[in-house]
């Protein structure tokens, strides 16, 4: 295990604020160490310093709660491909590379502090019309459902998603498409999802647009950046449902529509 | 207090059913009168949120992450057991629910554990029924594993997050009844207290994580789903967030936390690598079916390169000490036995604790592309996070801390001893007695949420008059006014040393003396050292920042300050039980070949604690397990 020695540029910021970057020194830090374990390291000297520590988001730190968010060196998650923050080791990096960190920028994820932002925009979307309708207990028994394995499998590669939002951090546009076409996705591809595929992708969408995201100009780079691999392939499964639903709503007309935003 | 558990009269087959038939019901209009407080959005949280709502109540939700799709419920990795007997290899119900209570090693109440086992295939078809992707075969139908305590396929999963899948169901079933309007959602706000109205919990006090805001909630019921408590040992494979504060304040405020000293450590984790380390990742169960485990035999072997350690001067002690499970031995023996051999100073790797688990025998049989189809992601893991290659050399593997048995006491109906307050899931004791099968969390999480608490908290509700308290009750200003004394008291300390600090301090002794096995001087000496760090705390830790803003220190400092309670209470009861089980182990009570002697005499109890005002004299209150169905035996994997 050697010691690396790095010069940091994090972004401090509170609520409601104007926020700037900080130059904190890193130094002898533990190869094997995590990036967040890095940053845990610089919090003890800072609060040790009588400094206020670096707040940012992060919890099961083995890369599925989707929790935690920087933007390292210019890229959500940091440089390694398919790797949240938190699984990203600081054997990754040299000593005297200087490593910029900050929070996942977007208009609809606003600032709580330093790295933290809020991603309700994301539980918003959700809400709006992500789930199958069926009451506790109403379920007929599972196998009465067959589903082919490869429709299994293409909706579990959807269901991978972690809604981290490093697909909007990472899109020039701020679209959350990646996102919303995942867990549109999974369910519309499924049997289960198919009586309320249309109200779903209008709700989902309509709701996206309302909380501030930007259109998709089909540059890839949420593919890119997504720590679980969610093909684009979705947003293009998405914009497909999405012009059949609109499609269908304008015969039927006003009425229908009412319901379907409710 | 006697401890009335509430079981049905009938036989056991029946208990559930007869209860159900027996259970008052209030008519739809009475429902939405009442409003009910669930705290944690887990499994169990999001799962009775959601049903809740859906019967009708008015329901208001409550978790500490930024969104309820974060509970660690989501980090499951391995499957959920049901029986469904879908793979016609003789499951059923009884054989569910007697695998449970043998793995439990006969620590469980079995009324419960039989209600677990009914409605497990109910959970299956309401998870597929809301779109989770199992696994399937090219028929269509469901696949299954076999997991560890079970000599059937029972287990269905989704990939390696089998969690994350069953969370985002229940998520989704929580946002239907968001979208609804029967459930408010607050995320990223913290349960401080709950609060006690004439002898019930009628609410709770929360402190919003965002603007600091520090708030009263009223409820007619409140329900804690805020999981287990086994960060109290600082690393686990728990989240960091994972915390005891809402058991252990509702145990301050007259609820009965049984069994503490029951505690799950798993045998596959990533071992320590530094003093920076922050948390111990688990690798999967299943990597024990072609890895092989072994240490050198001789101490003086340690240092070397494993590929230079030749055959005769490996001991594969698994293999050695139990030739028919070998490497699949139960998880708390296998956990042992690392620990025995890394204490003879055979153990490898940076400070002496770690085995190998090796897979080079595997793929020379089956090749690499083969192994790598079975594991290539745990694979990955590893070597993202030890830089090695467990193709090119075994792993190193050493148990740790994964998941708490003990909890707070309740009855049949998941109600507390304190009237109102229910627990559910990993928060309660009462389904996996000292030791919890794999795949088993995620199907108590969910029974209790979806199929349980639905029904057994009506008898509850029907003897209180809706909204009959609200926090303008002179309890609510108090506990309002203490939370915020308290909250101020941590940064007006100013001392010297972090939160982080305490709690590895605190984690370490844990660990040494009430962790993989304890004994009689350990746990003194730990019940000695406990009380002192503790001061220490109060008088010498450090909160920067404000309390009117997002504070990551000042949350940690709170769970901290009730783990720091809370560790005195699991090594009590971790001294007062002689006896060894499951995940206890007392090293004073073993059969000379090192297995784990019960002694059913006068053990055969849950030990529910009281709290008296005074933590180093808890009260004992004892509730008697009868068993009716399964016969007391000795566990063996020989």
């Amino acid at each position: 295990m050697s010691l690396l020695n790095l010069q940091l540029k994090v972004w401090r910021q509170n609520r409601g604020q104007s926020g700037h970057f900080q130059d904190i020194e890193a130094k002898d830090i533990p190869d094997h160490a995590s990036f967040l374990e890095m940053m845990d390291i610089v919090n003890e000297r800072l609060i040790a310093k009588g400094e206020e520590p670096v707040a940012f988001d992060h919890d099961c730190r083995e890369g599925i709660c989707g929790m935690c968010s920087m933007t390292i060196n210019g890229v959500p998650h940091g440089p390694e491909k398919a790797t949240t923050t938190c699984q990203l080791h600081m054997r990754k990096f040299r000593t005297g590379d200087t490593i910029w960190i900050e929070p996942f920028r977007a208009t609809a994820f606003p600032v709580i502090k330093d790295l933290v932002v809020d991603r309700g925009a994301f539980d918003r979307i959700q809400q709006a019309g992500g789930f199958v309708t069926v009451r506790t207990g109403s379920a007929p028994d599972a196998n009465a459902i067959l589903i082919g394995k490869e429709v299994a499998d293409a909706a579990m590669d959807a269901a991978a998603c972690i809604g981290c939002g490093a697909c909007v951090a990472a899109c020039k546009n701020a679209s959350a498409m990646l996102f919303v076409s995942a867990k549109a996705g999974q369910l519309n591809s499924l049997p289960q999802g198919q009586p309320e595929k249309d109200r779903r992708t209008l709700a989902m969408v309509r709701q996206m647009d309302k909380e501030g995201f930007g259109n998709c100009t089909n540059h890839y780079e949420c593919e890119a950046a997504c720590p679980k691999e969610i093909s684009v392939r979705w947003i293009t499964k998405l914009n497909r449902d999405y012009a059949v639903a609109a499609v269908k709503e304008s015969f039927v007309g006003q009425q229908e529509r009412a319901e379907g935003g409710e | 207090m006697a401890l009335d558990s509430k079981i049905p009269s009938g036989p056991m087959a029946m208990k559930w059913s007869n209860h159900k038939q027996d259970s008052k019901l209030i008519n739809p209009k009475n429902k939405r009168k009442y409003t009910v407080l669930v705290v944690g959005s887990g499994l169990a949280g999001s799962s009775a949120a959601a049903t809740l709502s859906e019967l009708g109540y008015q329901v208001k939700c409550f978790c500490f992450q930024d969104s309820p799709r974060r509970a660690h419920s989501i980090a499951a990795q391995g499957g959920i057991n049901a029986a469904k007997n879908y793979q016609n290899d003789g499951d059923s119900v009884h054989r569910l629910f007697y695998d449970t209570v043998k793995g439990g090693d006969f620590r469980a109440r079995e009324a419960n554990v039989h209600r677990l086992a009914e409605v497990s295939v109910n959970i299956i078809d309401q998870c597929v029924a809301q779109g989770v992707p199992f696994a399937r075969e090219y028929g269509g139908g469901l696949a299954n594993r076999s997991f560890g305590g079970a000599q059937v396929s029972r287990t269905f999963y989704a990939r390696g997050q089998t969690g994350q899948q069953l969370l985002l169901g229940a998520y989704s079933a929580l946002n239907k009844e968001i979208n609804r309007g029967g459930v408010k959602m607050y995320p990223r706000t913290e349960m401080l207290d709950v609060v006690v109205v004439d002898g019930h919990a009628k609410g709770i006090i929360t402190r919003n994580l965002v603007t600091g805001k520090i708030e009263a909630h009223a409820g007619d019921a409140v329900l804690l789903c805020t999981g287990g408590y086994g960060n109290v040992f600082y690393l686990s494979t728990n989240a960091m967030g994972c915390n005891v504060t809402a058991t252990w304040r509702a145990h301050k405020k007259g609820a009965y936390f049984a069994n503490p000293c029951y505690t799950q450590i798993h045998p596959t984790c990533i071992p320590v690598s530094g003093d920076y380390q922050s948390k111990l990742t688990l690798m999967s169960e299943s990597l024990r079916n072609d890895g092989r485990v072994w240490v050198p035999k001789k101490a003086s072997d340690v240092g070397k390169p494993p590929a230079q350690i030749p055959e005769e001067d490996r001991d594969y002690y698994l293999e050695r000490k139990y030739p028919s499970f070998g490497n699949l031995a139960p998880r708390d023996i296998s956990s042992r036995a690392a620990k025995e051999a890394c204490d003879e100073g055979r153990g490898v790797g940076p400070g002496g604790r770690g085995v190998y688990l090796d897979f080079a025998e595997s793929i020379q049989l089956f090749g690499q592309k083969t192994i790598a189809e079975r594991y290539g992601n745990l694979f990955d893991m590893y070597e993202r996070i030890t830089g090695e290659s467990a193709y090119k050399q075994p792993m190193r593997i050493y148990p740790a801390v994964h998941y708490t048995m003990g909890g707070l006491w309740v009855d049949y109906n998941l109600m507390s001893n304190l009237p109102g307050l229910h627990v559910l899931g990993e928060a309660n004791f009462s389904d996996h007695g000292a030791n919890r099968l794999g795949a088993s969390a995620l199907m108590q999480g969910l029974a209790d949420g979806y199929f349980v608490i639905p029904t057994t908290i009506a008898p509850y509700l029907v003897t209180q008059k809706p909204a009959s308290v609200t926090t303008d009750h002179p309890e609510f200003k108090k506990a309002l006014e203490e939370a915020t004394q308290r909250t101020r008291k941590f940064l007006d300390i100013k001392g010297k040393r972090s939160v982080d600090s305490f709690h590895r301090e605190l984690g370490l002794l844990v660990w040494d003396k009430c962790g993989m096995a304890r004994d009689k001087a350990g746990l003194e000496e730990a019940l000695r050292k406990i009380p002192a760090l503790r001061e220490e705390f109060w008088s010498s830790v450090i909160v920067p920042g404000s309390g009117e803003a997002c504070n990551p220190e000042l949350e940690k400092a709170g769970r901290v300050a009730d783990f720091m309670e809370f560790a005195e209470l699991l090594c009590q009861d971790a001294l007062h039980r002689e006896e060894s089980c499951g995940g206890h182990f007392r090293t004073e009570h073993q059969y000379p070949d090192g297995e784990a002697r019960r002694d059913d005499d006068n053990f055969c109890y849950s030990a529910a604690w009281e709290y008296t005002g005074d933590l180093s004299k808890p009260n004992l209150n004892k509730e008697p397990l009868n068993f009716e169905e399964v016969h007391l035996t000795v566990r063996s994997y020989k």
